[in-house]
């Protein structure tokens, strides 16, 4: 049984911010919960797939965060809480369906988890969804540490169903995947019955029609419900104040950030000048309690991550309040004291601090720093990103590189999100020359490849890999194919989202409750849209690179070539060699062979290290993963590969 | 060794190590052990890289009563457990003081830019001495070559977990360490774990 499902009142567990957000919608009674992977969001579905059959819950990775949410929604109007959870990006990819959501309202306690992404820590931006709150006009909440993360879960399912409004609950990566301490409450015993009502009067909340029309009548509900949200923040146990009276400096604050600043004020010993404003409740802001710790003093600080939302929105009551409660000077990301940038941590909010009110602090005696820096900058090597040792994306990107040198006419490849936008990078051979959002690779070759009247001769491929087909790889390939452009699409079919931990997708024979389901095949989905397809082994080098030359020396349609291969750490691979691998140190002959180093110097698979004082390359045996493909990879034959299947213990 | 106190609070241990060495894992596993003991820990994860070869880091805050922030300040380690040496030195120069403890296993890994011959990594020798200027305490441990003679290379995170508890500053034992593995490992493995934690433990004894 998962602990995540212990029903002893009071029980105290170390919980991941994910889980705790689990752990409180399971408080809450949830039934319906839909997702699309994404770090650091994946395992909030992930949690709950695990526990959905004991707990009777409805669990789905969706095909994408837009038909997540719609899929969380139908639980919601048959009267099933119900939740939906996507790293940021992926709100951007639902919001669409999310603004017209918030026009008809919800049923039962509907909630949104978006988790962002500061500092871009595994991600391609560091985009907010906080904006999206206010843009759509609903409520926004964002948990401070753990135990609350569970606490707020839970509420957020309440308040949603008072005020008829799907909620949402922001995450961060230092909230989603960092962990303390959470003390569990009751899980409810639930019975529920699912009915969808429909046949009452047309705008009524519960039995109407679900729409966001008449739209200036559900724009003026939608409204009310805010002010409703607003009073209702004014009391809430979310927001709390810690410090003196009149601070000489107040800092208004929420998330994980709550916690840099505490930790900031701690190290200054500025507990008695500086007070801390934490708000769980972010939008709409309560203007009664603000302008109750407005009033306290006259120099206040915001301390936030990445734009500045709760800033902006503070000006906003503050200059509104100002006849009452006076002029204020701020700090922040406006004033450059927080920087409008990446991720922060206490060292950040120790310094602005300690530059406003004139204090001096050093984290480290001079000495020690200057040493310990010198000794870094001569000893520490950086450590490049890299795909695994025994990757299929290596293999693929060999031959795709390989193919286009030979070709010779400046091809390259678009590509999207998942491991494989590595390939930007020396172990993907740099290959890869656009990345944006999930699927836009093949968007973007798909004009590419209408360019042709303007004189456009380069060879162009995307790459996407297999759950990124379903999510919007597949629309951009319609896209190409009606329109007649003309590229080749590479699937880098791995089996799974990899990159995420192995989430099923609509290509697999299972389900995230662990159910058999129907799965669709890639290659006859590719082939009905009437691309010509092909599919290849990428361990298979020379076949490989000689297919991709040849469809790109294709000058019609698009065509589609599927590299199947499944991850390296695959749970199938994981642990499993197939082949055993020795160098022959007597044919190996090191920068002294033409080949000019190519395994380390170019492959760099991590597998293979050079030894320097033997001047011949070396396996190392607790890296390689024995996939067999550095053995192709020498032009001497001195990688040698021999078949066994071996477990580690 | 379970009822050692601790001699700050919060007390801040830094787990570190290339992306699949199971970094996760072990503070996970230091953690649960503590918590079991009464104590709040926070653990501050940097996984995003973890499986492609970066750098990865765990942050474990281990107080008697409070939350606190998931990334430790600059210059605020108490203790560093690094599962690759050049990690520890990396480490050092954003988190280390003169107080500072390290344990550092001996296996090197090899970044790409080693591989290709672009970058140099240090020598052995180099690292020791590296370390030793920037630590009041240090030990290096050969867990990889002994979790490779266990059967297993992994288990060299487990004999760097031994050796935290033989260095005496933490409150763990073997018992609150069998219990938190045995609720995520099959019974079969749970003795050879044991062996690589008493082997750690050991290692630092001497
Ligand atoms: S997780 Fe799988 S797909 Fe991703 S880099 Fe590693 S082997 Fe490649
Ligand atoms: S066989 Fe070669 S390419 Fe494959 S993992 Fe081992 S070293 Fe890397």
């Amino acid at each position: 049984m998962s602990y995540l499902i212990d029903n002893n009142e009071g029980a105290r567990y170390l919980l991941m911010g994910n889980e705790s957000i689990v752990r409180g919608a399971l408080e809450a009674g949830v039934k319906v919960a839909a997702g699309y992977p994404g770090t650091p969001s994946s395992e909030i579905i992930e949690s709950l797939s695990k526990v959905g059959k004991e707990m009777d819950i409805y669990v789905e990775w969706s095909v994408n965060e837009k038909v997540a949410m719609e899929v969380a929604a139908a639980g919601s109007f048959a009267g099933l809480r119900s939740l939906c959870a996507m790293k940021q990006n992926g709100v951007n990819v639902a919001s669409d369906f999310l603004l017209h959501l918030a026009g008809s309202g919800t049923r039962a306690g509907m909630v949104i988890v978006p988790c962002d992404d500061p500092g871009a820590l595994s991600s391609v931006n560091e985009g907010e969804s906080r904006y999206f709150a206010r843009l759509v006009e609903i409520p926004l909440l964002e948990p401070g540490d753990f135990q609350e993360a569970k606490d707020m879960a839970k509420w957020a399912f309440e308040l949603s169903e008072e005020l008829r409004q799907i909620v949402m609950l922001r995450s961060v990566t230092r909230m989603s995947h960092a962990s303390g301490n959470v003390v569990f409450g009751k899980l409810p015993v639930s019975d529920v019955h699912a009915e969808f009502k429909c046949d009452g009067f047309v705008l009524d909340p519960m039995e109407g029609i679900m729409t966001s029309a008449p739209v200036d009548y559900r724009h003026t509900q939608q409204q009310e419900k805010l002010n409703k949200a607003r009073e209702i923040f004014e009391d809430c146990p979310f927001n709390t104040y810690d410090g003196p009276d009149s601070p000489e400096l107040l800092i208004i604050t929420s998330s994980a950030c709550t916690l840099y600043s505490r930790e900031a004020i701690s190290i200054l010993g500025l507990k008695d000048r500086v007070g801390l404003l934490k708000l769980g409740t972010t939008w709409p802001l309560p203007p009664k309690l603000l302008k109750k710790y407005l009033s306290m003093t006259d120099r206040i600080m915001i301390v936030e991550e990445v734009l500045p939302f709760l800033e902006e929105n503070v000006k906003i009551l503050a200059a509104e309040m100002a006849p009452e409660i006076g002029v204020k000077t701020f700090y922040g990301k406006n004033d450059g004291k927080i920087p409008m940038v990446g991720e922060l941590n206490p060292d950040i909010v120790v310094n602005a601090i300690a530059q406003t009110l004139g204090i001096d602090y050093k984290a480290m005696p001079d000495e020690y720093a200057n040493k310990a820096q010198g000794v870094a900058m001569a000893g520490t090597p950086s450590r490049e990103l890299t795909f695994c040792p025994g990757c299929p994306h290596r293999a693929s990107f060999w031959s795709i590189h390989n193919a286009l040198e030979l070709d010779g006419r400046k091809g390259f490849v678009c590509g999207d999100i998942g491991c494989y936008t590595l390939a930007i990078l020396p172990c993907g051979f740099s290959s890869l020359k656009t990345t944006h959002s999930m699927g836009s690779g093949t968007g973007i070759a798909s004009g590419f490849g209408k360019l042709g009247g303007f004189g456009f001769d380069q060879p162009i491929l995307s790459v996407c890999g297999d759950s990124t087909f379903f999510h919007t790889g597949i629309s951009a390939l319609v896209n190409a194919v009606h329109h007649s452009s003309n590229f080749t699409m590479v699937i880098l079919d791995n089996s799974g989202t990899a990159m995420t931990g192995f989430q099923p997708h609509p290509g697999l024979k299972v389900n995230a409750l662990g159910d058999e389901v129907p799965s669709i095949d890639i290659e006859e989905v590719c082939r009905a849209l009437g691309a010509r397809v092909e599919v290849r082994d990428p361990f298979d080098l020379e076949e490989t690179r000689k297919t991709i030359n040849q469809l790109i020396e294709d000058k019609q349609g698009v065509n589609v070539l599927i590299l199947r291969q499944i991850c390296a750490l695959s749970p199938e691979k994981k642990g499993k060699k197939k082949y055993e691998m020795t160098i022959d140190e007597e044919i190996c002959l090191g920068e002294n062979c033409g080949c000019n180093r190519v395994c380390t110097r170019i492959f760099r698979c991590p597998g293979l290290v050079w030894d320097k004082e033997k001047e011949v390359t070396r396996i190392d045996e607790v890296i390689c993963t024995g996939c067999g493909v550095c053995a192709d990879i020498c032009p001497a034959g001195a990688i040698k590969k021999s078949s066994v299947l071996k477990e580690v213990a | 060794m379970g009822n050692i106190q601790l001699s700050k609070d919060p007390y801040n241990i830094i787990i570190t190590g290339v992306g699949g060495q199971g970094n996760v894992m072990a503070s996970r596993v230091l953690a649960n052990m503590l918590v079991k003991k009464g104590y709040c820990v926070t653990i501050g994860e940097s996984f995003g890289a973890s499986q492609r070869g970066g750098s990865v880091m765990s942050h474990l805050r281990v107080s008697r009563s409070s939350i606190w922030s998931p990334q430790i300040p600059r210059g605020r380690a108490d203790v560093v457990i690094a599962l690759e040496p050049v990690e520890a030195i990396r480490v050092l120069k954003d988190y280390g003081n003169p107080e500072v403890k390290i344990l550092s296993n001996t296996r090197a890994i090899s970044p790409v830019g080693v591989i290709a011959g672009e970058l140099d990594y240090p020598s052995m020798e180099e690292i020791k001495k590296s370390v030793k200027e920037l630590a009041s305490d240090v030990w290096f441990i050969d867990a990889t070559d002994e979790g490779l003679r266990l059967g297993n290379p992994i288990l060299g995170n487990i004999i760097m977990l031994g050796a935290l508890s033989g260095v005496g500053v933490l409150p763990m034992d073997r018992e609150g360490f069998k219990g938190v593995i045995s609720r995520s490992i099959p019974e079969d493995k749970i003795d050879i774990n044991l062996k690589a934690y008493d082997m750690g433990e050991q290692m630092v004894r001497v």
